[in-house]
């Protein structure tokens, strides 16, 4: 164990746990939205208390997905100093444009839309949770284009031993990225869509309210499309990563030699003739590069060492996405069905959806260890080793403290959100929001 | 292009302070000026809606040496981890009490975390700016009081303006006792420096004292402001020459591409950021009673 492994734990630990609250963020910031447009329009009532309710729930994670984000942002500093040097000039850009056109406007009209319910006019404050949702949103994105950076280099040349970018507008529509912000952002949207649908569940086996029909039948719609998405630019991101992560992919199927016509495997000794290089080129008999003869050649590119990340990790993790991922797809698909046309919810698919806040959120983590684990041993592919990047003068002493710390007080908060989560859950919508001719008469903004 | 972008990090650096340094003090403050809960709530809501946003400068001022001194950002966070380490505790505290603290049925944990998280970075972003320019430990320590005493005392000035009634009052008495305590040790400090803005820096101080005890709370908001202005201005100046022990600002930066990209991406952008953060103290302008907050926030 040296400074390195316990460096890139952190880094494991640090954004698994935060990426526990961005979707939520970047799906519920939308939903809440949307309720609140919903109850401008038709001016019913039930609309208001559900935007006053999921507004609080969505406070509550956002919370956490913002400081948990600041840890990010210096760790690449504190942890990986050669890489940061190698790469500043042109990952350092989407991040101080996440800043500047992101996160201001997200926290900024978050405030407004807290406080100010009583405060601006209705359609001022209906525009800040929107600002306020589509800046979580933008913020995915330029992050995104950073992290497609580092598996498919673009818009640069390396001078001097550092990267240079060269193409900004590159950098910016980097195929990777294309393929990879409405991926992760469709799957933030089942995550939240998942979310409302537990919720809503839980509430539609306890009463007949029909706000909670109306919002479980939103959270379907949302989950199923997102849903279309996801499945649409994985598909993408399939072909790209046999163009330009061909270990990655072998390393998803276990593949270890060229193979043509090569089949998908379902699970180990299961596998579908031709289906890995139909999902690959688009053609049934395309040649599929293998782990073994990948490690042959890149060992002849690059000189001696492994450049096969770790295969049962990056194996499983590509079955647990898929799997839970199109279960909860696939709840919502059918729920949509069974509750066609004004029919009501069964309880049993009420306490089905129960499941869709665990499933979707470990589809996502499972995603993100394909995405990030299967490109080891790099961080920037072809450019720089992992093994290159730590801070050389980090002690493990250091790393296993902040390590340590970090580790700890995300545990008790992870515990104290779902504490707080579930509370308000259960207190449900009746007391905490009042008609607004009644928040009239008191203070409008008496929930927040 | 590159001084331009040591000048934009070092006014978004001093943003950052002006803005987050009166919610350090607000945090810091508020179970001292407060007698119950209501009045707790009444102080922390003078800072609720514009903290986050604040922050976002800290966020953006890093982000932009990342950008724009790759070699600088890297240097600097790994050469001081522990205390980055402590002031990223700090944050995520203060931060998750300031947002739960009314969502939680005893917010006595949410207190402790916001004055605890408040005191930690405000005193180690001195201790960790004054080592970055002296490298020694008494330098570091005297640095860490200083921001900590004159982030209480802009802190208290701010609850003073905001606020009225028993915490208007209050506030007004520590802002004289955390003058008291900032003006000593800011001539200690700062006369490390010399500079002219190190100067002056102590002499708004000065007048912020004046200017408090004369009740002139807005004049005196504008002193302990201009003195953050200067003290960061005199901190950079310094770093301008030697920005981290062995590197000079070329070597550290990028290449020009990337700093004409990011020059045009400021310069559209960061007018809009401050016409709608300034919208957002417009909106709030109005003094926080302790009435007005029986039921918000909490």
């Amino acid at each position: 164990m040296d400074a390195l492994d316990l460096a890139r734990w952190q880094f494991g630990v640090t954004t698994v746990y935060h990426f526990l609250f961005v979707p939520l963020t970047i799906g519920l910031g939308i939903f809440v939205a949307g309720l609140q447009t919903a109850w401008h329009r038709t001016g019913k009532e039930h609309y208001l208390k559900l935007t006053k309710f999921f507004g609080k729930l969505f406070l509550i994670n956002f919370a956490m997905g913002v400081v948990t984000g600041i840890v990010q942002e210096f760790q690449f500093g504190m942890n990986w100093s050669e890489y940061s040097t190698f790469v500043g000039d042109v990952f350092g850009a989407p991040l101080a444009m996440e800043a500047l056109l992101a996160f201001f406007m997200e926290s900024t009209f978050l405030g407004l839309w807290i406080f100010g319910w009583d405060r601006l006019p209705k359609k001022a404050h209906l525009a800040c949770i929107w600002a306020a949702a589509i800046g979580s949103n933008l913020s995915a994105y330029f992050i995104l284009a950073a992290n497609a950076w580092m598996k498919h280099p673009v818009g640069y040349e390396v001078v001097d031993g550092r990267a240079r970018m060269t193409d900004l507008w590159a950098v910016l529509t980097n195929s990777t990225a294309v393929a990879q912000v409405p991926h992760v952002i469709g799957a933030a949207f089942i995550v939240a869509g998942g979310f409302v649908l537990a919720v809503s569940g839980y509430w539609l086996l306890r009463t007949r309210a029909p706000m909670w029909r109306s919002a479980a039948r939103a959270a379907l719609v949302m989950t199923a499309l997102a849903g279309a998405v996801v499945a649409g630019t994985g598909d993408m991101s399939a072909r790209l990563m046999y163009e330009q992560q061909p270990m990655k992919l072998a390393s998803a199927e276990g593949l270890e030699r060229d193979t043509a016509g090569a089949p998908f495997s379902l699970v180990p000794g299961i596998e579908i003739p031709k289906v890995l290089s139909f999902l690959s080129a688009h053609d049934p008999n395309a040649t599929v590069q293998g782990t073994e003869d990948l490690q042959r050649r890149f060992e002849q590119q690059f000189g001696p060492g492994d450049y096969r990340p770790d295969q049962q990790v990056v194996f499983w993790s590509f079955r647990v996405m898929m799997g839970f991922g199109m279960a909860t797809v696939g709840l919502s698909v059918l729920g949509l069905w069974l509750t066609r046309r004004r029919r009501e919810f069964p309880r049993w698919l009420s306490r089905a959806m129960l499941l869709a806040v665990p499933l979707p959120l470990i589809s996502v983590i499972a995603g993100w260890l394909l995405s990030e684990i299967g490109r080891q041993p790099w961080t920037v592919a072809g450019e720089l080793l992992t093994a290159s990047s730590v801070s050389p003068g980090v002690s493990l002493a250091e790393v296993a403290t902040s390590l340590t710390i970090f580790t700890l007080l995300y545990g008790a908060l992870a515990v104290a959100e779902v504490v707080l989560l579930t509370r308000h859950v259960r207190k449900g919508v009746e007391e905490q929001a009042p008609t607004p001719a009644a928040a009239e008469r008191r203070e409008p903004s008496l929930m927040y | 292009m590159i001084e331009l972008w040591f000048v934009i990090i070092a006014f978004l650096w001093t943003g950052y302070f002006v803005l987050e340094g009166f919610d350090f003090g607000v945090g810091l403050l508020a179970p001292l000026v407060s007698r119950n809960p209501g009045e707790q709530r009444q102080s922390l809501q003078t800072i609720g809606p514009v903290w986050d946003g604040n922050e976002v400068w800290l966020i953006t001022a890093v982000g932009a040496m990342f950008a724009a001194f790759p070699a600088w950002y890297a240097g600097v966070f790994s050469s001081f981890y522990l205390p980055v380490t402590l002031v990223l505790v700090g944050l995520i505290v203060r931060g998750v009490g300031l947002e739960w603290r009314g969502k939680v049925n005893d917010p006595r944990w949410c207190d402790l975390g916001i004055v605890v998280g408040s005191a930690l970075p405000a005193f180690l972003w001195g201790a960790v700016f004054a080592d970055l320019l002296f490298d020694s430990v008494p330098a570091a320590l005297l640095g860490g009081a200083f921001s900590l005493a004159v982030c209480a005392l802009h802190g208290a000035v701010f609850l003073a303006l905001k606020t009225t009634g028993p915490v208007r009052r209050r506030a007004r008495v520590v802002a004289m006792a955390a003058s008291g305590v900032a003006v000593p040790v800011a001539v200690a400090a700062l006369s490390g420096l010399g500079t002219f803005p190190a100067l002056a820096a102590m002499a708004a101080l000065a007048a912020a004292t004046a200017l408090i005890w004369r009740r002139r709370e807005g004049w005196a908001f504008t002193a302990t402001a201009g003195a953050i202005v200067l003290s960061t201005l005199a901190v950079f100046m310094e770093l301008r020459l030697r920005p981290f022990p062995g590197l000079t600002l070329a070597e550290a930066a990028s290449g020009p591409y990337t700093l004409t990209m990011l020059s045009w991406i400021g310069l559209i952008t960061l007018p809009f950021v401050l016409v709608y953060q300034g919208w957002t103290y417009w909106v709030f302008r109005k003094r926080v009673r302790v009435e007005g907050t029986v039921l918000t926030h909490g």
